[in-house]
């Protein structure tokens, strides 16, 4: 039996086409069952819905033989147990440090104040600005990091940014880039090995699929 | 105030678990003895730079540490017994030939690791000193396998690789970006590998992608040797390699290939090896060759070993029974001590009540119990004493 782990919306509608690729078929559609364990075309194949930022735990604990993360999720997990071969290059984006419009980032740098910074990705945003020497203090968050500057909470956020558009809609611009985000497959490192005659062929449809796209 | 519970990821092993683990280390220590490996018991706790040197490197923020109190010098409890036994080889031991020794005991580490996900795994291994052919890493391995089968683990694998191929291919890298390196291809990270390539030669940069891609079973070692650069040390990194399934054959074990699995690649030197197997999602054994580590204690040696977490170990099993006991009435009657006596220096269970506990019988755990039949005690079953 392979189980792959998958998160609801964006990475499950843009995961679907790679395990058609690979002859892979959900039978059920998460958005309008309440199932979380969906079963495939493939009797030895099945699908589990989990929030995205548990899918590299799920994996590691080999309750997932296969999953999909964002590079964001991975990055803040860190990765133990997991090998991530392939980037699906799909829900595309950037980590990205963020303050209010009128606010001097460059010169607070210059100036070496202590920066207020509200994130999600507490370990990503330490790693981020230690590598640059500067001084600050993470506040977590779990959502709408984008108020935080314009209430007072924080001076800069680190967030996920793909458009722009909440950005600007909130009177915020985007001053520095920590990394692309793309997402991931994460196989658990003893499926890896142990179910290797029924892994590899899935990773192989998955890495022609992925290259035919970007044709 | 709930005084009594356990720090995080730190636990008791209870009596039917406790009964399990204690008899898979006594199999495995006598295995280990008759293959003419010598005990030994290193301390729980010394002197910090002695633990975190050579093989320990990796191990410094897994290490928990307390300051002496005769010498103010910083102490670390054990995160890994094999630097400990590197020390003892080193050291304690004049012998120039080969040394043969093992050890079964608790570790601390700071965070939770391994299969078990616990902070005191329970480390059992073998090391084996002073010999650099693969004839002792052969040893070595077939130990390990032994000793797992020896607890009933069932459908083994074992991943090889040997670390002289990547070392070959880095050796002109600069030291910093060597760490990096190692990361991208022990997580097979190829994204990250690619922009990492993008400044060396395209040689050793080709070369180091191929390795992701290097996994399976013995094919993969013709095509290493097509597709990786013809040094000295990589063919014979590959023979050797070859030359592994051959010796295994006769254990019934799956034998693979992954040549991007660089755990531990600073103090490894040669073969390594990892066993997996069905049910388990992580390796159950690790093991390699580390020469030259002792020479941070006086003396370089060359050296070859593995070690299990028997707690990892028991962690993915079925929960353990405890064997049902003999149950014994108490009385002031000699035959009836000298019966209990004889059963017992047969090796059965038997567990005599105490005057005044009658009522509580059941929690005794015997399934039969000792009755008087004419002048002879004598064991029936007793279902009416089970739950």
């Amino acid at each position: 039996m392979i189980t792959i782990a998958l998160s609801k919306g964006r990475i499950f509608e843009e995961t679907t086409p790679l395990l058609k690729a690979a002859g892979i078929y959900p039978l059920e559609d998460p958005e309008s069952s309440r199932k979380l364990i969906l079963s495939t075309n493939r009797e030895d194949v099945r699908l589990i819905i989990v929030r995205a930022t548990d899918v590299p735990t799920y994996v590691q604990y080999g309750a997932a033989d296969l999953g999909v993360a964002g590079k964001d999720v991975l990055n803040e997990h860190g990765g133990a147990g997991l090998y991530q071969p392939l980037d699906l290059k799909i829900a595309n984006c950037k980590m990205m440090v963020a303050v209010r419009e009128d606010f001097d980032y460059f010169g607070s740098i210059r100036r070496g104040a202590r920066l207020k910074v509200v994130t999600k990705y507490v370990k990503t945003a330490r790693e981020h600005f230690a590598e640059k020497g500067m001084h600050v203090d993470l506040i977590k968050l779990y959502g709408s990091m984008e108020l935080g500057p314009l209430v007072g909470l924080a001076d800069a956020i680190v967030d996920l940014v793909s458009t722009g558009g909440t950005l600007r809609a909130n009177n915020l611009k985007a001053v520095e880039e920590i990394m692309n985000i793309s997402s991931r497959l994460v196989v658990n490192q003893a499926s890896h090995k142990l179910k290797r005659i029924l892994l590899s062929p899935i990773i192989e449809s998955f890495s022609n699929a992925v290259e035919k796209k970007q044709d | 105030m709930r005084n009594w519970l356990l720090p995080e990821y730190i636990e008791d092993v209870l009596p039917a678990e406790a009964e399990r683990i204690e008899m898979m280390r006594r199999k495995l220590i006598d295995l280990f003895v008759v293959n003419g490996y010598e005990l030994v018991m290193p301390p729980m706790l010394e002197y910090l730079e002695s633990l975190i040197t050579g093989v320990g490197h990796d191990l410094d923020l897994a290490t928990f540490k307390v300051v002496d109190q005769l010498t103010g010098r910083l102490m670390g409890v054990r995160a890994d017994i094999t630097p400990q036994v590197a020390r003892i080889d080193a050291h304690m031991s004049n012998n120039q030939g080969v040394n043969r020794f093992c050890y079964a005991g608790d570790v601390l580490r700071t965070s939770p690791d391994g299969l078990a996900q616990t902070r005191q795994p329970f480390q059992l291994g073998a090391e084996l000193f002073g010999h650099q052919g693969i004839e002792s890493d052969i040893e070595i391995q077939r130990l390990m396998i032994k000793a797992m089968k020896a607890i009933d683990i069932k459908s083994i694998q074992i991943d090889f690789n040997h670390v002289g191929i990547f070392n070959s291919l880095i050796s002109k890298i600069d030291d910093s970006f060597k760490d990096s390196l190692y990361h991208s291809l022990q997580t097979k990270d190829k994204t990250t590998l690619f922009e990492l390539i993008r400044t060396i030669d395209k040689k050793t940069a080709d070369a180091l992608c191929a390795l992701t891609d290097l996994n399976g079973d013995a094919s993969i070692l013709d095509e290493a040797q097509k597709i990786l650069p013809p040094t000295d040390e990589i063919l014979s990194a590959i023979n050797d390699l070859r030359e592994l399934s051959h010796n295994l054959s006769d254990l019934k074990v799956e034998v693979c290939f992954d040549l991007a699995e660089l755990r531990g690649y600073h103090y490894h030197s040669g073969l390594v090896f990892a066993a997996y197997a069905q049910g388990y999602s992580g390796p159950l054994a690790l093991g390699g060759r580390y020469d030259e580590v002792g020479l941070k204690f006086g003396r370089a040696r060359p050296a070859t070993g593995f070690s299990l977490d028997l707690r990892g170990v028991v962690a993915s099993l079925q929960p353990a029974t405890l064997a049902m006991a003999i149950f014994a009435p108490y009385l002031n009657d000699l035959s009836l001590m000298e019966k209990i006596e004889t059963l017992r220096a047969e090796g059965h269970k038997v567990v005599q009540e105490l005057p005044g506990l009658e009522m509580y019988r059941k929690e005794l755990k015997c399934d039969r119990q000792l009755v008087k039949d004419g002048n002879a005690w004598i064991v029936v079953s007793a279902p009416e004493l089970m739950n």
